[in-house]
């Protein structure tokens, strides 16, 4: 395993359901399967189990940790879990899928890079389905694998499996950045076609659900065109023997940075030359997404937390006047036109004030109301705003990192929304 | 075209960094909360990283229940002169002196659970506005919930009803007035990560990380060292066995485990083999089904 592990890469996923869907079972099956349930977890499920009357050791009690959650039975919060194979570790963001908890889909989905949806066979795709697609799409994960579950009930027919095939791809048709979509025939709690290609369902071709899990390329999702470097803090340490450094902290967003590379510091838009990429003592050629590293430059120009360093010749757009796409988080504020927030986006914080309530998106029809602009808790929409100062951004869609914002009330500091640029 | 991927080690080391530096834009004074064990080590690790060839701009916080291995106190101070930082000390003992804490009674008596009282006094005291933590979501399930940046009313109280939603790379450290912050930059590390991570770095590591002959008994289904904390009760035989620890916490409720891996590549080899997690061997957490939430909501790490 020694070598192995250096070379295991990491697959962040997210998954939303109610119980219903068999989602619980899914991912203790998963577990299960890859040993990464460990006795003293299991002994705990299994005695929780028998104290609530649960005829079955209840696999949903290994994600519901709160205990408001195991009193309700209910998953209130987006819950992380780690799972790993010799090829890759897992990090799963599960989310409770009704439509009251909306937000914490929207918040699993904006670090994963692929979205695991629940069908039941019996059943075919319905509002929760498309619903969370939507916010998938919406959140730009690139690949979804629709897992059609309970195939042991429908008799392992493949009719079952083309109807949801059918359904799902009709609807997906209508999504925008989705450029791989995988359907699995499968059966979480007779562990059909999760490690195992599936003997009981020989008609389908595909990989089983672990083996795609382990396999997807993610590779060619990041941006690594873009070059962007959002300044985080400024290394000077005042020592007799590091009296004149300066580096630049902070963590590539888009792109590549090479020693030697010019490069033009927005907002002064100064441009210098790269002398040096370091992390920690170690000196690096280049530096390229996600890492964080230090710069620093051949001259001495004023540049602070908040700035951008870029290349001249490809450079962010700049405007103080933006239009996104938003989900709303909060239940006591609304949000309302000529409001004024904090906005967030990338290292830098702004004041901005709504100019125009555009639309709000019904996410189970996927039609625009213009009429209704009341924007609630869980409603998703468009707005449009401007800033105090001049944003540096990306389209959402080309970068996750300096397309994304989060809106802030400046008197109760509650996270009130979450935005995508366009 | 040159493929750009880093291995899971190495995303997990850039959003560590990330977060370190986050914490050090973000409030006005942090601290470093380092108990000796492996999580804080390797987080004071990265933050070393983060900040060079500048010292980490924030001082190590030790909560001290007096019930050491003296392996730790012996380790956490050469750590501390290596990396030239202050060292703020918050003595549980120094809680139960002014009243503010008692000491359990009872045949499980520990001083677990009063390191929250400690720990909010340092806090208030030392006027810190955020404190980091090795705390990983993988540890526990209340845990598993927890943000990066965790808000702390003026309390000191965490309230998982009513956690910020954490998007992308956007920390909200925004706070009011007696507010703070715990914050968690091993959030997505597992226990194998920070052992496969040691290794990789070649990170120095306490002792009692590796095989040891130690006297142990076995009390509910753990094996405890015979310390100046621990004596066996009646009944209770003490044997000499070959152990080490998995965690390292207050001396009274951690426990050992028989093993033979007495250095970084046999430790990883049996904890890939074995089949119980790491807080298996912790009193504190099998107190109750919501142990750690409790705790947590009261101030703990």
């Amino acid at each position: 395993m020694d070598k192995d592990y250096i070379e295991m890469d990491m697959l962040r996923f997210t998954t939303a359901g109610s119980v219903d869907d068999g989602k619980s079972t899914l991912i203790g099956r998963l577990f299960h399967d890859t040993k990464s349930i460990f006795e003293d977890q299991l002994e705990a499920i299994e005695q929780s189990s028998k104290k609530r009357g649960d005829e079955n050791i209840n696999l949903a009690l290994l994600t519901d940790g709160l205990r408001a959650e195991r009193e309700q039975g209910i998953t209130i919060d987006v819950a992380y879990r780690y799972f790993a194979t010799p090829k890759r570790k897992f990090i799963i963001a599960d989310t409770p899928g009704h439509i009251q908890y909306t937000r914490n889909m929207v918040t699993g989905a904006s670090t994963a890079n692929l979205a695991l949806i629940l069908v039941d066979a019996r059943i075919g795709v319905v509002e929760q389905t498309r619903r969370h697609s939507f916010i998938a799409d919406l959140l730009g994960i690139k690949h979804i694998a629709v897992c059609i579950n309970k195939m042991d009930l429908v008799g392992y027919e493949e009719e079952a499996y083309e109807k949801v095939l059918r359904q799902f791809s009709d609807f997906a048709s209508r999504l925008e950045n989705i450029s791989e979509l995988t359907f699995i025939p499968l059966s979480a709690l007779k562990g059909d076609n999760i490690v195992e290609r599936s003997e009981n369902m020989p008609w389908y071709k595909g990989a089983p659900l672990l083996y795609h899990l382990e396999n997807v390329y993610i590779g060619s999702d990041a941006n690594h065109v873009d070059s962007r470097f959002p300044v985080q803090w400024v290394i000077r340490p005042h020592s007799d023997k590091h009296h004149d450094f300066r580096g630049f902290a902070g963590r590539v967003a888009g792109g590549v940075f090479k020693k030697g590379d010019e490069i033009t510091a927005l907002p002064s838009g100064f441009t210098s030359r790269i002398s040096k990429i370091m992390l920690g003592k170690e000196e690096m050629e280049e530096a390229f997404f996600p890492q964080s590293v230090t710069i620093q430059l051949e001259d001495k120009i004023d540049i602070s937390r908040g700035d951008m360093l870029v290349k001249p010749n490809n450079q962010p757009k700049s405007s103080q006047d933006l239009d996104a796409r938003i989900c709303w988080f909060s239940n006591s504020k609304k949000l309302t036109q000529g409001g004024k927030y904090l906005i967030k986006h990338t290292t830098k914080t702004a004041q901005a004030m709504i100019s125009e309530i555009t639309y709000k998106v019904d996410v189970n029809s996927l039609r625009k109301n213009e009429q209704d602009k009341e924007f609630n808790m869980n409603d998703i929409g468009r707005i449009k705003f401007r800033t105090s100062e001049p944003i540096f951004y990306d389209a959402y869609r080309r970068n996750r990192n300096t397309g994304s914002f989060i809106l802030i009330d400046p008197f109760t500091h509650q996270t009130l929304a979450a935005g995508m640029l366009r | 075209m040159r493929n750009y991927n880093l291995n899971h080690l190495q995303q997990l080391e850039a959003e560590a960094i990330f977060v370190l530096r986050e914490t050090a834009a973000q409030f006005e004074r942090p601290g470093l909360l380092f108990s000796g064990g492996k999580d804080s080590i390797i987080m004071a690790y990265l933050a070393s990283k983060a900040f060079a060839p500048a010292k980490i701009p924030f001082p190590f916080v030790h909560v001290d229940t007096g019930h050491n291995f003296p392996e730790t106190i012996e380790f956490r101070d050469k750590f501390v002169k290596e990396y030239a930082v202050d060292l703020v000390v918050g003595l549980v003992q120094d809680s139960i002196d002014q009243g503010t804490a008692a000491e359990e009674t009872g045949l499980n008596a520990s001083r677990n659970a009063l390191q929250s009282v400690t720990l909010l006094e340092t806090i208030d005291r030392e006027n810190f506005d955020a404190c980091l933590g090795g705390g990983r979501r993988d540890e526990e399930k209340a845990r598993a919930k927890e943000r990066f940046f965790s808000h702390r009313d003026s309390f000191g109280q965490w309230n998982p009803k009513d956690q910020r939603p954490e998007l992308w790379n956007l920390f909200n450290g925004g706070k009011g007035q007696g507010e703070n912050f715990r914050i968690f930059p091993l959030s997505n590390w597992t226990e194998m990560d920070v052992w496969q991570y040691a290794k990789t770095e070649g990170i120095e590591l306490p002792s009692l990380y590796f095989a040891h002959e130690r006297n142990v008994i076995e009390r509910n289904g753990m094996l405890l060292a015979i310390s100046d904390f621990v004596s066996p009760h009646e009944k209770e035989e003490v044997s000499k066995e070959k152990v080490r620890f998995r965690t390292i916490g207050d001396a009274t409720c951690t426990g050992a485990v028989i093993s033979d891996a007495s250095n970084l590549e046999e430790v990883i080899a049996e904890v890939s083999a074995s089949r119980v997690t790491e807080r298996g061997s912790r009193a504190d957490d099998k107190r109750s089904e919501a142990a750690m939430e409790d705790r947590k909501k009261q101030g703990y790490f």
